[in-house]
Parts: structure tokens; sequence; C-alpha cells
């Protein structure tokens, strides 16, 4: 890692260039742009989530900290490329008035003809789409269940300013669930999935995946969700109520859920809550519009409407 | 699996995965290296990556005094040393009370009764639907005892009781006819869309990434024919010698163990038409059309050469010769090398040779497709500028360091203009590998999801047997193979083979 103090953009992009020579030119491939806006005390655990997940994606990963607005601008940055991996990351710190203007330190940095991302792991813009940084990107990436305060208003405001490329990871870390859920009715006949009557989600009391988990059960079998609270963690048991009997899956200790549907025994089945990385390499998976994020976040706040 | 009234799947929802249905396999040949390294440790990993459903059980088929807990040590172990992803509890826990194991062996009628009240057991407590698949990780002079077995016992499908499917491994067979006379046994009890046959190859990404660089680029397409390539080389190396698989080696041979299944489908898939669509019936279709094209070269002896590797060093390492390898008979004739010519009789290849060549104990291990172009009809440079350019080529390195080379020439930095040769590469490996599954993983989930698009038909074996027959045919009357020095590059026939066409083979 080399430090620039007082810096610009091109000096970075010049040490871009600087290290990969030093490593001897090896083959890059990189895929994409991460953006990654965070604070101080979130960069550390953000900067190794988005490397992680760059593994899978190899990706330039630029760390963005917006300081105190107040002041003469500077920018003090940290460039390396990866070690063990094909990607190159800058944590840069904005100061001054160069906060308002991030994008103009950004743009330059962007690579050349590939798609860009970006993450908000913490705290996030009201209207992502319409961030200095967020309009740079097709991919922006919030988190509704870690921001540090109001996390349903969090949610609940997301949906509302749901713009094609927007997603927040409380959805992605519903998949697991939903597709056990979707396989469970693959298996169940044709009126068995017709008379699904009522459904419900068990979760902690704040849980915006729980929330948005009900959301997409309510549109997609346009049923009653009831949405009740446990002790957690997180989201602890679906049902679906069917002619033939309830079908649940249950997890109470957050790793192991037991799959019960009618005239059927019993089974276990592995259904961990995943870590960050995880989360993140789902969400750069795929860069186009999410229809079914998009109507399920539609459901979610017509529901709150009532 | 169909989304047709399941009101939660949806086409455009794409996290979801594809996940099988409930379902049993039934793994005949437990103790065997195949099994222990690949089958079991991609089963635990699908079922780590949440792609097997709540219920899926495995039965373990052997002539071993075990209890159902021993056969989940053996997989415990396995899984433990081989899989890919993470060891996790839970996802073990999701396994574990779905292990049986059947003592006993193929003509024992007793034991195949206890597979059927096994099976029948687990429909009950697991829920797995009368949905079995048989995977016959076994040699194929068992598969008519085994499979006779199943159907005496109504383990092949009745109607209304779920699906019956097979897999089986190469080889399949050892010519032509023994190819049909395997097929004939396996389809007198299982229909042909319910016998998966597995060439591992098919399921690597490298190799699907053929067909994707091929059909969904618009600049390579172009350059595909015989106005541009002037042939390619087919390579299939190993650096190790036949080691401790003596008595599965001798008497098949180089050829017929990989140029027959792996590289004539590598073949295949890179001299194909565009198919209509990417299902199974239409990739087969072109995958024939272009393997019934295939021509063998008109004089045998010239067009062929094959080897057989001779003591020496290897790597910096002092290794025996063949025939020194424990198991072999002094007077085999087994080739542990083979290279061969072939055209393809149809406008795109026309006058376009193929180079085929696999061998064991050469320099290093490599898989590698190279198609090299035809030179620059004019070069307006000065014979010396150009003197150490060679022929464009774009190579698919298949295995290991996956990913693909781009060879041009380039203008070396200097005053005076000399053009040399650069590669440009895009390392697969480096770039996405880390979350692809296995090749078996994939093959795996496929045969449970019922989707054969990876998986040859018996139409395509026979096709590259119909090819591969006369060239054996015509090494039988020959006598022993020409030896080459082991850890090196084949024998010197080979090159011979090449230099007459006036080319030579790449160093992969």
């Amino acid at each position: 890692m080399i430090e620039l103090t007082d810096t610009n953009s091109a000096q970075i992009a010049a040490e871009f260039v600087r290290a990969r020579t030093r490593a001897g030119s090896p083959a890059m491939g990189m895929v994409m742009t991460l953006i990654v806006v965070v604070d101080e005390a979130g960069a550390p655990a953000a900067m190794a989530a988005a490397r992680a997940a760059s593994r899978e994606h190899p990706a330039r990963v630029l760390g963005v900290i917006l300081g105190s607005a107040r002041g003469r601008a500077s920018i003090v940055a940290q460039v390396g490329i990866g070690q063990g991996w094909t990607g190159e990351t800058a944590l840069i710190r904005l100061r001054g008035e160069v906060v308002r203007h991030p994008e103009s330190v950004v743009l330059p940095l962007l690579l050349p003809d590939s798609p860009v991302a970006a993450w908000w792991p913490t705290d996030h813009p009201p209207d992502p789409a319409n961030d200095p940084l967020g309009r740079l990107a097709q991919r922006r990436i919030t988190d509704a269940a870690l921001v540090s305060r109001g996390k349903l208003k969090a949610l609940h405001g997301q949906c509302a300013a749901y713009a094609p490329g927007n997603t927040d990871l409380a959805w992605t870390r519903i998949t697991p669930w939903r597709a056990l859920l979707a396989a469970a009715l693959d298996q169940a006949t044709p009126s068995v999935v017709a008379g699904v009557s009522a459904a419900s989600v068990t979760a902690e009391r704040i849980s915006p995946s729980a929330d948005l988990l009900a959301a997409w059960l309510d549109d997609r079998l346009r049923v009653s969700v009831r949405r009740r609270t446990s002790a957690g963690p997180g989201i602890t048991q679906v049902t679906l109520e069917t002619a033939a009997g309830p079908i649940t899956i249950t997890r109470t200790d957050g790793r192991l859920a037991t799959f019960s549907s009618p005239g059927q025994p019993d089974r276990p089945v592995a259904l961990k809550r995943r870590d960050l990385p995880e989360l993140l390499a789902e969400e750069l998976r795929r860069l186009d519009e999410d229809n079914i994020y998009a109507a399920t976040a539609r459901r979610l706040v017509e529901l709150a409407r009532g | 699996m169909t989304s047709l009234g399941n009101p939660l799947r949806d086409p455009q929802d794409r996290r979801l995965p594809r996940i099988a249905g409930p379902c049993a396999m039934v793994l005949f040949g437990v103790t065997g290296d195949l099994s222990r390294k690949k089958v079991m440790p991609a089963i635990y990993d699908l079922a780590n990556r949440g792609l097997l459903p709540p219920g899926f059980s495995l039965i373990g088929f052997a002539r071993r005094d075990w209890a159902d807990q021993d056969f989940a040590q053996i997989v415990h172990d396995s899984v433990r040393e081989h899989a890919r992803t993470e060891f996790r509890e839970e996802v073990w826990a999701q396994l574990a009370e779905g292990f049986r194991f059947v003592p006993g062996d193929f003509a024992d009628d007793t034991a195949f009764h206890n597979l059927r009240l096994t099976l029948e057991g687990l429909d009950l407590v697991r829920g797995t639907g009368g949905n079995h698949a048989f995977y016959l990780s076994i040699p194929p002079r068992f598969f008519g005892d085994v499979v006779q077995q199943l159907e005496e016992h109504e383990l092949v499908s009745t109607p209304g009781s779920g699906w019956r499917r097979v897999i089986v491994e190469k080889p399949f067979g050892h010519d032509l006819a023994s190819a049909r006379e395997l097929n004939d046994l396996l389809a007198r009890v299982f229909p042909p869309e319910s016998v998966f046959r597995i060439d591992h190859y098919l399921g690597k990404e490298t190799v699907q990434n053929i067909l994707a660089m091929r059909f969904a680029n618009e600049m390579f397409e172009p350059l595909w024919n015989s106005n541009y390539v002037d042939h390619v080389q087919i390579t299939m190396a190993e650096d190790i010698g036949i080691g401790g698989r003596a008595g599965y080696y001798d008497g098949i041979g180089a050829a017929r163990d990989v140029i027959q299944n792996h590289l004539l489908q590598l073949l295949a898939l890179i001299a194909m038409e565009e198919p209509t669509s990417f299902d199974a019936v239409n990739l087969r279709q072109e995958k024939l059309k272009v393997l019934a094209a295939v021509q063998l070269p008109a004089r045998l002896d010239t067009g062929t050469a094959r080897g057989r590797y001779a003591a020496g060093w290897a790597g910096g390492v002092e290794v025996p010769g063949y025939l020194q390898e424990e198991g072999i008979v002094p007077d085999s004739t087994t080739e542990t090398y083979a290279a061969i010519r072939l055209h393809i009789d149809n406008r795109r290849w026309a006058g376009v040779p193929f180079y085929l060549r696999a061998g064991t104990r050469l320099a290093r291990r490599v898989t590698e497709v190279a198609v090299v172009f035809k030179r620059a009809p004019h070069l307006p440079f000065a014979a010396s500028a150009t003197e150490e350019l060679t022929q464009n080529a774009l190579v698919i390195r298949v295995q290991p360091d996956e990913g693909m080379t781009l060879r041009f020439g380039s203008k070396v930095p200097g005053t005076a203009f000399e053009i040399r040769d650069v590669n440009m590469d895009f390392a697969y490996g480096g770039s996405f590998t880390e979350a692809s599954p296995e090749a078996y993983e994939r093959l795996i989930l496929d045969v449970l999801l019922g989707d054969p698009p990876l998986f040859p038909r018996h139409e395509e074996v026979e096709a590259s047997w119909r090819i591969l027959d006369p060239i054996l045919e015509s090494w039988a009357r020959k006598g022993a193979p020409e030896a080459y020095a082991s850890g090196g590059w084949g024998p010197a026939s080979s090159d011979a083979l090449l230099a007459r066409d006036g080319r030579t083979w790449r160093r992969p």
C-alpha cells in the first residue's frame, strides 16, 4: 500500500499503473469498478468484504470516506493492487469542500467501458439513484439492516425511492429462504399450490428482510401474510397454509432449518445466515434490473399505505 | 421442476437457483477413487450451495461389512479431505440422516432385495418420492449384472412411481461393437433419456465457455473457417505415468482412454455449426453432424503416430518406463501416446487439418485447443522485420490455468522495425473460478434435475468409435509402439507427422 497525501485523481490513477508495473504487469482481467461509500469506523471491514467479494468478480475497489465538508479541500489516498487476487484498491479520504464533489474524484478512476457498482455498507442516501456517486453506478447497493438508526424507516425509504439498478442487502439475505419456498411449491400438486390460503413470516421484531419476504409472498401468492414476532435470530419461521395442511420452514438457530410439509416426514435443511462477502458477491453477479425486487418493493410500499 | 403454476417461480427471478426435487442416489463402487475423490465431495458441495433438496439420501452399495454409520464415516472423511467448500456442521446435519449402506455383491439377490427395501424406507422417512438415480462407479463388465438385478427387483421405472436414472462413467466400450453392446444392455432397461454418460470434460466451465466464446461474440466467428484458419491442434498431456492404473490402462491406451471421448468432444465443440438452441437435441444434432463429417487420413501409417514412454527422467525425477510399471506384461502393445490427423469434410473446414494428440508422462500436464491462423497474405515489411513473427493463434486452455491466449505480432520498441509474437492473456481461473462449481457438481446436479445437454448420447459415442476403430485396427497389426523419452513431448514419429505437412506442434 502506498499512501498519497494532498493528491488528486490523476496521481491515484498513475499510482495504479506503477503498482501494476512493480508487480511485473500481471494480467488483470478486472470486470467492474466497485465504489464503497463508508465512514472511517466502517472502512476496514467494508474494504475487506469488498476484497473478498472481488475474488469472484475482480474489481477495482474504490473506498470513499466522506469527512467533514468544512475547511480546505484535501484528498488522501492509499493505493495498492491485490496480492493473491486480481484486483486493485484505493481508499480515498475526502475532506473540506471536495466532500460535496466526490464524483469529480471517482469519475476519472472508473475502469474503461465496464460496469460500476456502488455500495453503502451502513448509512445511505435517501435516494441513491440521484446521489452524486450513485449516479455513476448502474448497481446501487444499500443495506437497510445495517443503518445506524431506523432500519424499518430506511427500508421503506429505499422501497419508495426505488429506481432500476437499486437493491438492498436485506433482499439478498432472503434468497435462500425464497429458493426453499419456491422448491417446496415445485413439489406440491397444482391444487395444493392454488389452495395456498394464507402465509406467515416470523422474525425478530425489527427485521427488514422479514418484511421484504412477507411483501414478496403477498405479491406472488396474493394472500394475506401475517408478520409475527420472535426472539430471532433473523427470520425464524415461514408458513404457507394449504388445503392439505401447512408447509413450514422453521429455523431457530440461524443455521439449520426443519422443513415440514403435509404427508411428508420432517427433514433438516441447512439454511445458514450468510456473511457480507457472500451477499455482496451474489449482488454483483447480475448488474441488470431486478424486476422481482422492484415488484416486491412496490408491494411493500402499498402494504404500508394500507 | 417447472415454473408452470408455481407462483413463487418467475423466469425473471434469476437469483433463485434450480434445486433438484426430492430424490435418492445409489452409489455402486463406494470404495473406488472416483467415488471418494469426486462424487462424494461433489454431493457435499452441492448441499453446501443449497442445491440439494431437503431429504436427499445417498445409499452406498459394496461388498463390505459396514453399517450405515461406517458408510457415513467414509463419506465424512472424503468430504473433509476433498470437498472444495468449507465444512459446515449444519450442511452435514442435512445430509447425515440420509446415509444408508447396503452390503453385498452384484450377484447377491438378498442384497438387491435389501436395496429395494432401503429405498422404499427412504421414500417414507425422507420423502424421496420414488425418484432414484443409480450411479455405476464400477468397471463396465459388472454393468450387466447390476442392471439385470435392478430390473429383477423392480428398481427401474414403473409408471407413476417417480423417475429412475442411471449414471455411467467412461470407458463407453473399447470399440464400436462393444460400445453398442454396452448401450443395448442399458437400453434394455433404461430409456435413452434416462441414461447419463459422464464425460467430466463437458462439465468444465472452460469447455462450456467454448460455446459462449464462439456463439456469443462477433469477432471470432468470421475467422472460424478455412479462409483464415491454417490448422487446429488439440492436446491433452499428462505429466504422470499410468501409476497404479495398470489394470485399467493396459489394453486400452491413450486413444481409447481420452481421444475417443474428451478430444473428439472438444473437436466437435470447436468445429460444429451454431445450434438453433442450446437444448440437448439441437446441440447433439450439430455435434453428430460434424463427427459424421470427420475423415481419416488416406494413409493411416503416415497420418497417425503412437508411442510408449521409456524409462528416464521426468521433471527432475527418475521414472520407470511403461513396460517396467507394475502389472504390465512384457509383450504389451498398448500406446501411452497417440496423435492423429483428421479432416472435416464440409465447406467451413475443407483443407484444414485437425491434429489431436494425447499422452502420459509428457513434460507437463495440460489440455488445450490451439486454433492456428494462416499467415498474412502479404507483409509490407522487410523480410528481416518479420523474421520472428510466426502465425497468429487463439489458444483455449482447458486445464490447468484455465483461460485463453491470443498470439499476434507486435512491433518491438526501438528504432529498428522488428515484429515479434506477443501473447495476450485472459485468465479465466483468476477471474471467475472462485465460486464456479467443479465439473462433477454441475453434472450430478444436472442428472438430478434431468437436464441432459452436457451428457453425450450413445449416438455420439458410436460416431467417435466409428472414427477411431480403423485407426486402432491398423495399430493392432503393427506390434509394439515406438518408445519416447519420459518428460518430453512424445515420439519422433509424431513430430514427423506434422513435419510432412510443413507444420510443427506447439509447445503447450
